[in-house]
């Protein structure tokens, strides 16, 4: 008896192959691991330190202004810029924390604080892995997040990516876009940087090189806190010293963005907690380096599927004209038993 | 008559009735909110918003529609990988289910996406980005709708007396199904892994590195809960036998695989320490449970041999089956995602009526093609063989 003509035992055949194919996958050591990506060594970003911030929101004004966005709001009568949180057309924000009587600033019990809002510039971000036609990119020297509408097919997955919800998208057009912070790269050919830093009076956002900035950072943590100390404005890595004397904060003993998913460019330091604060807790490893880790596993190369599709092929020879697809015209091995 | 099971045979009888009717206009209404949607924006028609970037139409549309298309792969696979040839009159009414499934899907996916003249983007190396899920699974699902229409084809050449056409295709129609086994794995597993990126945002009890195994071992089985209910949706509507003994074995290989994916879920949430988040007094918690439940309850409903003869609970099972799947797929991209507080996302009616829109379109085009080609198996031939 051939075999293909008992079919329990091809049955059987074809579940080996299967299982074959699922043992393989599982104990396939994972090759294409991906690890986390680190910040490239140029790095540019800013240090926002929620001590400093006095909630003048100069930062939301420049920023629309660089960007050529419309006001946007949120009151009866539509006099001032009033958004109530980023959006496709306000890039950055300052949000408050508030909490009993708000006597004291920076104090968790009734207090207040601020908090910027905008793109984090992540080490390994996940809007970049996320985007299918590379609309989202990173710039391998500066880190920049970049977006460029003429590739974006607006899918909106790096909207659902993006740990701190940055991209938004316009969904009042009917060609909408994507709108981020991408650290005011289009202003640095004229002599520029983030107009956000460079509007800030008092420091409280900084731009510069990560490296710098988290060494700032560091130092800040260090002070004690209420004394004087000194406190850059501006460019922290270039341009003329801006710096003025002021009282440290009590910060929280963290530089967010230090390890957060791999590490951001851009850095907060705040006496709040970060979670009341609005900056989620994130792991060390990204979840960019998950998932790629997992799509390189199972495609890499297209290894697997050729494996599978050669298993699967070699079963369907077998047996699709024993099954007969033709619908009795002929060409049945069955039909002709 | 060793041929009779496999002879199938338009249903013929009427194309205009009360059923195409209700299609057609739900169809057109459909029509209305789209010229909206391409004239305005998403927003004009739709409640996203960028809590909620993904709604219905990629949810229900894709990730369910899809999942419920996979009928036409589950029932191939046992035919022609596992070589259980005696399923063979489930295949072309499967996989014709599966055909307007996934071609929906990706005209849904056209529609919802914001920039879609460069959709093709995705296909275009300069572009294209490998490292992307979504790349994959956009990638992977479109190759299949090609398969599916050159599986199908021999449905429309034998109508058409195109015999010749039809041997060639015959030839090569094993790499075709290998092909069309081998591209649902890869998507279905795939649109698991398109919530891995999203990290923390997805609660712990639907984030896991085992997504792929468990979005493809949920789409398989239900798979076969389609062709359950299909069945018996197909038999009381068309007034014909219920293949009770198709079905029956069938559903058997079901159990067996929802067996496997509930020792795969469970053991995950085990293992990762995430089941305590099912113990909160939270809804998300609940939905879990309601989705657990689901995938449980065919165990009880067919458990036994006697049951799996009795179509009503075949029909039951094969509902909870689908329930079980459209819960897991809910939870992991809207219930149990959270980007923070102050969104919300609940569908709009027009945003409803487009979805179910894309259903009429399944089920006109269903009664349309089962009515005028040979889909079905054919009755006479069916019952003279198992009288
Ligand atoms: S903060 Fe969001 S948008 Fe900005 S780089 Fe990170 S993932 Fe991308
Ligand atoms: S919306 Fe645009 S930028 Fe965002 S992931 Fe989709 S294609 Fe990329
Ligand atoms: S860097 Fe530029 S775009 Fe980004 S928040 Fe500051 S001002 Fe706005």
């Amino acid at each position: 008896m051939r075999a293909d003509e008992n079919p329990r035992r091809n049955f059987l055949k074809g579940c080996v192959a299967a299982g074959g194919v699922a043992a393989a996958s599982a104990v396939a050591p994972p090759v294409a691991a991906r690890e986390t990506r680190q910040r490239p060594p140029e790095a540019l970003g800013l240090l926002f330190d929620a001590t400093l911030c006095v909630g003048c929101k100069a930062c939301v004004a420049a920023c629309k202004q660089a960007n050529e966005n419309p006001a946007e709001f949120s009151t009866v009568d539509p006099l001032w810029d009033t958004p109530l949180d980023t959006s496709a057309r306000t890039y950055n924000l300052i949000k408050m924390y508030r909490h009993g009587t708000m006597e004291t600033k920076d104090a968790e019990t009734n207090g207040y604080a601020f908090m910027k809002t905008s793109c984090m510039h992540c080490a390994d971000p996940s809007c970049v892995s996320a985007c299918p036609v590379s609309a989202m990119t990173k710039d391998a020297a500066t880190g920049i997040v970049e977006y460029n509408p003429e590739a974006c097919i607006g899918c909106r997955y790096c909207v659902a990516a993006c740990p701190f919800g940055i991209p938004k998208y316009q969904y009042d057009s009917a060609y909408g876009k994507i709108g981020k912070c991408e650290l005011c790269r289009h202003r640095t050919k004229d002599g520029h940087y983030s107009a956000c830093a460079e509007v800030c009076p008092t420091g409280a956002t900084l731009y510069g090189k990560t490296a710098d900035l988290l060494a700032e950072a560091k130092r800040r943590l260090a002070l004690k806190p209420g004394s004087i100390a000194r406190f850059p404005r501006g460019n922290l890595s270039g341009g003329p010293d801006q710096s003025y004397e002021a009282y440290a904060g009590t910060y929280k003993q963290h530089v967010y963005g230090d390890t957060e998913y791999g590490g951001t460019q851009v850095l907060k330091l705040s006496a709040v907690d970060f979670e009341k604060v609005g900056m989620p807790y994130l792991p060390p490893e990204a979840a960019a380096a998950h998932s790629e880790t997992l799509q390189h596993t199972l495609y890499g190369g297209l290894a697997m599927p050729v494996v599978v599709l050669g298993a699967l092929t070699w079963a369907a020879r077998r047996n699709v004209h024993r099954g007969g697809d033709s619908n009795g015209d002929g060409g049945s091995k069955e039909g002709e038993k | 008559m060793a041929h009779s099971q496999h002879l199938a045979a338009p249903v013929g009888g009427r194309l205009l009735n009360n059923a195409t009717l209700v299609a057609g206009v739900l169809i057109a209404i459909m029509a209305a909110v789209l010229l909206a949607r391409f004239i305005f924006g998403l927003g004009a028609v739709t409640h996203l918003n960028d809590g909620y970037p993904f709604g219905i139409w990629i949810v229900v549309d894709v990730v369910i529609g899809s999942a419920f298309a996979c009928g036409g792969f589950s029932v191939a696979m046992l035919v022609y990988i596992f070589n259980r040839g005696e399923y063979h009159p489930l295949v072309r009414p499967a996989l014709l289910a599966s055909l307007f499934g996934y071609t929906l899907a990706g005209i849904s996916v056209i529609i919802d996406l914001g920039r879609y003249v460069n959709f093709w983007h995705i296909y275009w190396p300069g572009y294209a980005n490998i490292n992307s899920v979504m790349f994959e699974v956009a990638v992977c699902i479109t190759a299949y709708v090609a398969v599916m229409w050159i599986e199908f084809a021999p449905v429309f050449l034998e109508k058409f007396g195109l015999h010749d056409i039809r041997k060639k295709l015959d030839k090569a129609l094993f790499v075709v199904v290998a092909l069309g086994t081998l591209l649902p794995m890869m998507h279905q597993s795939s649109i698991g892994t398109l919530l891995v990126v999203m990290g923390t945002q997805v609660n712990p009890l639907w984030q896991t590195q085992m997504l792929p195994l468990i979005y493809l071992l949920t789409a398989i089985s239900m798979g076969y809960g389609v062709v359950l209910f299909e069945s018996c949706v197909a038999a009381s509507g068309y007034r014909r036998k219920i293949e009770t003994h198709l079905l029956d074995p069938m559903a058997k290989v079901m159990l067996g695989v929802l067996a496997a994916y509930l020792v795969v879920r469970f053991g995950d949430l085990l293992v990762r320490g995430a089941l305590g988040e099912a113990f909160k007094p939270t809804f998300v918690a609940l939905s879990f449970w309601v989705e657990n439940f689901c995938f449980a309850a065919p165990f009880l409903l067919i458990g036994n041999a006697a049951a799996r003869r009795n179509p009503a609970k075949l029909f039951l099972a094969g509902v909870a089956i689908m329930f079980g799947g459209v819960f897991l797929r809910l939870n992991g991209f809207l219930i149990g995602y959270d980007t923070g507080p102050g969104w919300n996302y609940f569908p709009s009616a027009p945003e409803l009526l487009v979805t179910i829109g894309m259903f009429s379109i399944e089920v006109l085009g269903y009664i349309v093609i089962t009515r005028t080609f040979p889909v079905l198996p054919r009755e006479e031939a069916y019952i003279k063989a198992h009288a």
